[in-house]
Formats: C-alpha cells, structure tokens, sequence
C-alpha cells in the first residue's frame, strides 16, 4: 500500500466516527426521554405494553427505591437470570429446538458460560456450532445479551440521578428502569439491526444443519475422502443484533463476527461496529441532558473519543506494518493471519478497537494473531477498565468514577473542594470511586499470578515465550473488565480456567455494580452547591487532557511491568527478525 | 424477599418477550423479506443439489482450480463445524514454518515471488470465502495449463468475478473463489 492507501484508510476512520457522532446525540436524546418518563415517538405502541408488564408483574409505577432497595432487586433479578440460564445449558439435551442433540453442557462450563452471559462478558469457552442448541442462543444465552445490557444502563442511570437528585433518599425504580431499557431501547433498534443484517447474508432460520457436496473432494491425512460440507444454521440475525447494541460479544458461531455467516459484508462490518459503540458513547450525551449541562456530557465525550482516537491509531500503524519476519519470506501485502480478506486491515482494526474499548469482545479478527502492539492496545484498552467507552451503561459508571478521582486530585493538588456537578466529593463518593476504579485491576494481577505459577495454569497456552504471558495476561483482563474477547489460543475450557475466569467475572461485575448504586444514594443525598469561584470547571479543555491524564496513569502504573514482559518484548524479539 | 416474585413474574415476561418472540418475529420477517439470505445464500447445481453457500469458503488443491486462502479450521480445512484461526502469534515459528511451506508450494506451482499474503496467512474465520485479485491473477497461468485454456479468457472471467468494496469504499476488494470455480467449470 502507499500513502494513498493511508489517506484513504484515515478518511473511512473519520467518516465512521463522523457517523457515530452524528448518531449519539439523537439517541442520547431518545434515552434521556425514556428514562424520565417523558413522551417519545415510539410511546404510542410501547406504553400499553409496558403498562401490561407492569400489571402482569405487580410493579407500582409511583414507587422509588433507595439505592439498597435498588441494588437488592438488580442483583435478585441478575441472580435469577444466572439460575435460568445455568438450568438451560445443563439440560439442554432434553429441550426442544435441538435439531443436532447437543447434549446438556458438563457442570463447570455451564457454571462459566451462565456466569459469563449474566454479567455481560460473554467469554466463551465453547463453540456455539458443535455445543449449543438453537433454545440455548436465542432463549438462553440471547436474553442475558438483553437483561446484562439493561442491568449495566440502570446503572448508569442510577448514578446519573444520583448527581441530578438533590437530598432525595431514592434513586429510581430498577423495575421499571430495566422495562424501559429493553422496551424502548435494546429491542426496537435490535429489530431493525437484524432485519438489516439478514439482508446483508446473515442468516436466521430453523433449519436443521445442511448438507452440501464440495466442488472438489480432497484425501485427510488419515486417509478419509471428504466430498461433503455440513452448513451450520440457526437464528443469527437476531442474536448478532443484540449481542453488538449490548455489547455483549457472544457469538452464535466459534469464529464469532469473523464468520461469514454472522459478518458477510463490509456493510455488515461497519453496522456491528457502530452497534457496539452507539448506546456506550450516546450515554454521554444523556448525561449531560439529565444534569442539564450538555457541556458536561461532551466533555466525557471528547475524552475518550480522544483517547479511541489515539489506541486507533497505534493499533492500526502497528497492524499496517505487519510483521517483518513474514516479509522477509517473500510474502507481499498487508499482514492477513487471522483477518478476513472482506474487511482488510482498516476493517478489522476498527472492530479490533472498539470490542476492546467497549467490553463487547466479539471479534472479526482473532486477536492472538495481531502484532505484538496491536495484541497490547486491545489489551490495554480493557486494562484501562473499560472506559473508552466502556460497555453499555458500565462503561459509563466507570468514567464517572474516574472523573471523580480526577476532580479529587486536582482539588487537592490546587487547594480546591472536590465538587462535582454541584455535589460535594468526599470520602464515602471517593471510597466507592476508587473501588470501582481498582477492582478490576486487582482481579487481573491477582488471577493472573496465580495461573503463571500453577501447572493447570500454564498447560493451556499455546504460543511459547513473551506470547504465552500475553495469552494468559489477556485472558483475566478480559474476564475480570467483563470483556469476553480472548487471545483463543489458550485452552480455556479446562476446570481451572472455567472456575478462575468465572469468579473474575463475577467479582469484575458486582462489585463495581453495587459500588456505584452505593455512591448514587450517596449523591443523591446530598444538596446541591452552586458553582462558586472555588469550583473546578468540569466541562473544559483543561479537564477533559486532565482526565485523559488520570485514566492513562492508572492504567499504566498498574500494569506496565506485565505488557514490558509480555508483548513489548515480543514487539523487539520480532523486529529483531528472531 | 418482597422483590421475589416480581422479579420472577417480570423476568418471566422478559424473556418470553426477547427470548422467543422477538427471534420468531426477525424469522418470520426474515423469510418473508430475505429467504434466500436468511436461509444461508445456498447454491444449487442444474440438478437441484446443494453445491455450498456463496459465503462460505471451500478447499481447493487441484491445478486447475483457484486455490482459497489457508484455512486452519480443526480436522480439516474449511470444516465449518469449527470455524477459527490458527491462534498463532507473529512470532511463533509454527506460524512462521506453515507460512513458509505454504508459500514454497505456491512457488512449486509456478506462482512467481513474491506471494500475495492472503494466499499464504490462514484467515479468522478458517471459511473465508475470498482471496484477493492480485492472488487470483497469479493463478491464472497454473489454471488455465491444468485446463487447457486460454489465458485471456480466464482473465476476462476473473475480472468478471472482482467484488468492488461496498459502496466504494466500505471493506476491500476481493473474488468469491467458488463462484470463480463454478463458473470455470461451466466454461465448455
């Protein structure tokens, strides 16, 4: 490629997120409506509906929740979706829609895979065409893509009041805040995703797997003739909509949205991607509506577009100039192991970025393959904690945790009260914030320590050297930030792998969850202090390289010594052409 | 707890919604509007019988074929009961000997130096229906000797095949290799 071809790969960049800003703030606009129960264009048909739901479950539509009783009724409900899907993968050999006959799953891959879809990672350590039947995806492990989704933008919704409530004792009602989610938001924008990438090649039936003769049969090893291919089927389109608008990750199929019949066409590609990103960046906007300070949503905004923008960038020089030890054998064009010839490299980079940057983890591109520092920009951009942007509602709970440990320091760095949005900072907010902030990175080091010194650990790497590290650094990254993506090479579906990723998931969830109910009540107790001449403005240039600032520290103080032994070795050993 | 049997009502209710309906209703639009599409885009021969999918890759080892990119599904390649990538790093000398072999053999075969690298590097999905131009054009002289035919003619076939990027400038471009082989061997 030339300069041209640069140029021209910059210019598709630009014009995509051109696309995804000119989205973000209809759609931010929308949710704010929805969440404070105001008219949208959709109430017509939606209202009675969810009128009916509320009815049908005895759910008081006047009835706030404090934020205890809010945590309680998310992680009942959370809890419950874990039964109901734990029981579905077990005994899926005995219900219906199971044209292959899968049997049921083995106990602690259930155990994973159950944990995995209920807090919204999405780490599978199966494969969807030999393991799970068509009620397992679409009733099993397709709702927790929705419910996950919905429980993280509650979240994110709860916090938000938190700072726009002033001495209130409640913070909503997760009910109706979850209803409203899937009602208004997920479903619709799902259903017309779906339909979009049917249209495109991605398939939705019924059908049994279907046979079909090859052009030219070919002799394996062990001497069989194979003449024949078996076509996996099944309801796709609408699990592939949802499980990017929730960035949830989860594929139908082994190869998730590299496979053709999940991603066909670069139309396809750029609707996934902008599904993953869209709620996650619009949630901004929302923001700064609900606190009637839309300057203080497009400040969050611009600091992480900022810093997508700059892992975009690494990530695709680094996958550009591909990998010099393949070039010296004679081989021409752009580095293509693991990556779809459809998509190229700007179309894989794109995905690359943003499933990592927000904690989607489906992947068009397997991930293991990419360059050292291409390998080390995903896995920073979920080391970071998710936040740029961060998965759907989570993502943005973190970012609000960030810009109070931001304002924290700064005020003590200039002598000024930590405030933010006319809310007092103090030690209970900066308590939570820091617990949300750290606890994914604790999980990291922690699960990761224990792997790399226990044999059950190491067995299931596949690369040698530096890689090996990376495979099982990226894996609790990926795990304990809610993530899914992995470096696949890593055997993951060993007992150790399914106990130790479960339990990062978990922890990686909740805690961060109920920290930011915790901090909402808090805020939403507290009244409201007019800015003053001692208030930091949050809605600035200086804040926004500020934050930036703090999100990047934290990141690379705690995990710089893992990524120098892991993929920036790798980086020089390959440059070294060794 | 007094949440329990909402949650259980409500939870209910939402998954019958996005669990049931919601998949059943993308179907039933699905097959009206796309059946084709959603059925998997299926090819049929003269005869009525499933030749493959126009998405899904198939193996080619044959000269007179154009040969797909690597595939590193499991038991075989483009088995798509496992689709995948090799999962090899950039420096793994595995990769780097697979790479290697891969593009000694198409030296073998009379393909010039230097190899396009889509031909030689496995793709994600190991179904990867397509290779790029410039990888069919250099195999238009080992086909067109297996075949007895005239160079032009293929080339013209080729180019006929090209898949430009969508809408301009949306992905790559790139040749659907089954559908190349299909038509060459309608060729009479």
């Amino acid at each position: 490629m030339t300069a041209m071809g640069i140029l021209f790969d910059i210019g598709v960049m630009l014009f995509f997120l051109i696309v995804l800003t000119l989205l973000a703030k209809p759609l931010g606009a929308y949710m704010t409506n929805v969440y404070q129960g105001k008219r949208t264009f959709l109430s017509p048909i939606l209202v009675p509906i969810e009128n009916l739901i509320y009815k049908a479950s005895g759910i008081r539509q006047d009835e706030e929740m404090d934020w205890k009783d809010y945590a309680k009724a998310l992680l009942l409900f959370n809890g419950l979706g874990f039964i109901v899907l734990f029981l579905i993968l077990l005994l899926q050999g005995m219900l219906p829609l199971n044209p292959q006959r899968f049997p049921g799953f083995p106990l602690d891959l259930a155990f994973n895979t159950a944990i995995s879809f209920v807090t919204n990672t999405n780490w599978q350590a199966y494969s969807g065409e030999t393991t799970a039947s068509y009620l397992t995806q679409m009733s099993g492990l397709s709702v927790q893509n929705f419910l996950s989704a919905a429980t993280g933008m509650c979240i994110a919704i709860a916090l938000i009041r938190g700072f726009t409530r002033h001495t209130s004792q409640t913070i909503g009602n997760f009910w109706q805040d979850i209803t409203k989610s899937v009602l208004y938001i997920l479903l619709p924008i799902s259903i017309i995703a779906a339909l979009l990438l049917v249209s495109q090649g991605v398939i939705q039936n019924f059908d049994p797997y279907t046979n079909s003769s090859l052009l030219q049969s070919f002799q394996i090893p062990d001497g069989q003739n194979i003449n024949y291919q078996m076509l996996p089927m099944g309801p796709v389109a609408s699990q592939e909509a949802i499980k990017e608008f929730g960035t949830n990750g989860g594929g139908f199929f082994n190869a998730n949205s590299a496979h053709p019949f999940e991603n066909p066409t670069p139309l396809t590609n750029f609707l996934e991607i902008l599904l993953i990103l869209l709620i996650p960046f619009s949630l901004t906007y929302t923001f700064g509506r609900f606190t009637g300070n839309t300057g203080q949503g497009w400040a969050l905004y611009a600091t992480i577009m900022m810093l997508f923008i700059i892992f975009l960038g690494v990530m695709y020089s680094a996958e550009y100039n591909g990998n010099p030890v393949v070039q010296k054998l004679g081989v021409n064009g752009s580095y293509m192991e693991g990556k779809e010839a459809r998509f190229g490299i700007i179309g894989s980079v794109l995905f690359a970025v943003s499933t990592t940057g927000t904690s989607s983890g489906a992947v068009n591109t397997m991930h293991d393959s990419l360059t050292p520092i291409g390998g080390m920009v995903a896995m920073m951009l979920m080391l970071l904690g998710e936040v740029v942007p961060g998965g759907v509602g989570s993502g943005f709970y973190t970012i609000l945790a960030f810009a109070i440990v931001a304002v924290f320091i700064a005020g003590l760095m200039i002598g000024r009260t930590p405030e933010y949005l006319g809310k007092k900072i103090e030690v209970f907010e900066m308590r939570m914030s820091v617990l949300i902030v750290l606890t994914s990175g604790i999980l990291v080091l922690f699960f990761v320590s224990i792997a790399l010194v226990t044999y059950a650990g190491i067995s299931s790497i596949l690369n040698p050297g530096q890689h090996g590290l990376s495979e099982v650094l990226y894996a609790f990254a990926s795990a304990s930030n809610n993530n899914g993506s992995a470096f696949a090479g890593l055997n993951a579906n060993t007992l150790f792998y399914n106990l130790l990723t479960a339990i990062a998931m978990l922890i990686g969830r909740f805690v961060p969850a109920v920290a930011a109910l915790a901090m909402a009540g808090s805020l939403a107790k507290k009244k409201y202090i007019p800015p003053s001449i001692g208030t930091l403005p949050t809605h600035q240039i200086t804040f926004v390289l500020w934050l930036a600032v703090v999100i990047l520290i934290v990141g690379a103080l705690t995990f710089f010594p893992a990524l120098s032994l892991g993929p920036i070795v790798e980086h020089m050993i390959m440059f070294a052409g060794q | 707890m007094k949440y329990t049997t909402t949650a259980l009502k409500l939870f209910a209710i939402l998954m019958i919604l996005v669990g049931i309906i919601y998949p059943v209703a993308v179907t039933v639009l699905s097959q009206l509007f796309f059946p084709l599409k959603a059925g998997g885009s299926l090819l049929y021969d003269s005869g009525g019988n499933i030749t493959g999918s126009a998405l899904i890759g198939q193996p080619f080892s044959d000269p007179k074929y154009f040969w797909s990119r690597p595939s590193a599904t499991s038991g075989y390649p483009y088995n798509p009961l496992a689709s995948g990538g090799s999962n090899l790093g950039p420096t793994n000398k595995d990769l780097i000997d697979q790479i290697s072999n891969r593009a000694e053999l198409l030296k073998s075969s009379g393909i010039q130096s230097p190899v396009p690298s889509d031909l030689v590097e496995a793709s994600a999905s190991g179904l990867d229906p397509h290779i790029s131009m410039q990888s069919a054009l250099i195999q238009i002289p080992r086909v067109a000797k297996a075949r007895n035919l005239d160079e032009e003619t293929l080339r013209k076939l080729v180019l006929e095949h090209v898949e430009e990027r969508q809408f301009g400038f949306l992905g790559e471009q790139r040749i659907n290799v089954l559908k190349l082989n299909l038509a060459i061997d309608n060729i009479k």
